[in-house]
């Protein structure tokens, strides 16, 4: 196999169509770029499903004064009697690990603190409107449900929340995101799959003749071949190359911003970056390159 | 060297067979015209001895090889072992005399050197010793058609298909042609050449294998272009 003589010919080939070049390098590239960023985003996700998994709190709001439920309604605000014996169940069961209660001034303190930046909403409330509540930490957070039944409906709760709850639904809204990039990526990989072919159709049109010889004094198909795989590997290459700059983007421009709204810290490794970067840049030589054997199988009669 | 069984050809477009039963055998160092009209299955014969065909009916033998059982990866170094010339010359536009006759060999991988050695030599035997950096527009057609040759042969193939090798070379130039050719036959080279050129026949007394309408009607040795003419 002589080296030269096969860059040589993918230099020329590559050259001859550049504006189909191009046009195959770019489509790759935004192709591998979705591919890349949904896989991220999926990543993201489960880390961060990970990380909330093991910190699932469960919130027990009781009843005060202005709880509009009809649960409250009907029974009344939260007497001493019904926190004492809330308090005294929550610690009583094995499965929680501790109870912090928080009074009604201290509840509102949170909800100011919380919502310093939207000042109408602060405005628009007052000590009491923020229902006291028990801080429930558990021993094993897979376990909230079985907990967070028990105090339902019971006197003096008005509900029982949990983190998890909220949560699902922002991974909720990635996973449409995460589908969404998938999904135009599997579309544009469809176009460049369908570039190549044409490219390298092109390319294989334009040395017919070169072809004809090799094949007439008995080159073998795959020296014949060689230069027109690697031309589209090539394409794949560059195009991976380029998407892997959007893919580094994505991660620390979008995602990471993404963590600063949940006030959580799940940061992708850059092991996991890595990967990711490395699986797009191999999708996209590998689509090539099969893309181009399948063009001339048809185009390169050997 | 060159066996053909009861060969029958028919193109999938065609009813009438190219070669309709055709038993031919060619001898190891044997010089062959074959001759005849044009659609008369000449190059189908050619085609088939390298296995750009397949028999529709019979057997095939090449170089001591059953080509109907010589799987396709094979086929190429079948193909190493025979040159090619065409009428058309298809000589490579961009590269020199001497690039030409090397791109044989660089495309079945041989060394470089091997090929700085060899291809000089060949590019002698065919007579154009001094024009090896010479680009094909700048050659005569019998020189560009000795380029081919030189191709061909620089691989020293055991058998030289010839399709036509003069058909669009003049008289005087063909001669010199076929001169080449001889040489190369006298290397124990098996050549097997189509043609339409009565005078050529006429002038080598070699053996002559004449086809009309896929069939052979005349094997002779030391034969002419057709007792018609």
């Amino acid at each position: 196999m002589r080296a030269q003589f096969v860059l040589s010919e993918i230099w020329i080939g590559l050259r001859r169509n550049l504006t189909m070049t191009i046009a195959v390098i770019t489509t790759v590239a935004i192709s591998l770029a979705l591919f890349g960023a949904g896989m991220l985003i999926n990543q993201q996700v489960s880390a961060m499903r990970g990380y909330w998994d093991q910190r699932i709190s469960i919130t027990i709001y009781l009843c005060t004064e202005s709880s509009p439920s009809s649960h409250c309604v009907e029974n009344g605000p939260a007497t001493d009697e019904d926190r004492a014996a809330i308090q005294a169940d929550l610690e009583s069961m094995p499965e929680v690990a501790s109870v912090e209660y928080v009074d009604q001034a201290q509840a509102w303190e949170d909800f100011q603190n919380r919502f310093a930046n939207q000042q109408a909403l602060v405005e628009a409330t007052q000590e009491g409107d923020i229902p006291d509540n028990f801080r429930v930490q558990l021993v094993d957070p897979s376990q909230y449900e079985k907990v967070q039944e028990s105090f339902r409906n019971r006197a003096g709760v008005d509900m029982v929340s949990n983190d998890k709850d909220v949560l699902d639904r922002f991974f909720e809204l990635f996973d449409v995101l995460k589908w969404a990039a998938l999904t135009f990526a599997i579309v544009q990989l469809a176009a460049a799959a369908l570039l190549i072919g044409n490219t390298i159709r092109l390319s294989a049109y334009s040395r017919r003749r070169e072809t004809g010889i090799m094949r007439l004094v008995g080159a073998s198909n795959f020296y014949i071949q060689l230069p027109f795989l690697l031309e589209g590997a090539i394409c794949g290459l560059i195009g991976g190359i380029i998407a892997s700059g959007f893919i580094v983007a994505a991660r620390y421009v979008l995602l990471d911003k993404i963590q600063d709204w949940f006030y959580s810290g799940v940061r992708l490794s850059t092991g996991a970056l890595l990967s990711v970067i490395g699986m797009s840049i191999i999708l996209g030589v590998l689509l090539c390159a099969i893309a181009s054997f399948l063009t001339l199988r048809r185009y390169l009669r050997v | 060297m060159i066996q053909f069984e009861n060969v029958t050809k028919v193109y999938p477009t065609q009813k009438r067979p190219a070669l309709n039963n055709v038993s031919i055998d060619v001898q190891k160092g044997e010089f062959v015209f074959l001759v005849g009209p044009s659609g008369s299955g000449k190059s189908t014969f050619l085609r088939l001895i390298l296995k750009e065909e397949k028999p529709t009916k019979g057997r095939v033998h090449v170089a001591g090889k059953d080509l109907s059982r010589l799987s396709n990866w094979k086929v190429p170094h079948l193909r190493r072992r025979i040159g090619c010339v065409f009428q058309d010359f298809r000589l490579l536009p961009n590269k020199n005399v001497y690039e030409n006759v090397a791109f044989a060999l660089e495309v079945i991988g041989k060394p470089r050197r091997f090929i700085r050695k060899v291809v000089p030599e060949v590019v002698e035997l065919v007579g154009l010793e001094g024009k090896g950096d010479r680009m094909p527009s700048e050659l005569s057609g019998g020189e560009q058609q000795r380029v081919a040759i030189a191709r061909a042969f620089v691989n020293r193939p055991q058998i030289l298909l010839a399709d036509e090798p003069t058909g669009n070379i003049d008289p005087a130039t063909s001669i010199g042609i076929m001169k080449v050719l001889d040489r190369i036959n006298r290397t124990g080279t098996t050549v097997v050449m189509a043609t339409h050129d009565a005078a050529i026949v006429d002038s080598m007394r070699k053996r002559v294998i004449e086809l009309e309408d896929g069939e052979v009607i005349r094997d002779q040795s030391r034969g002419v272009y057709g007792q018609a003419y």
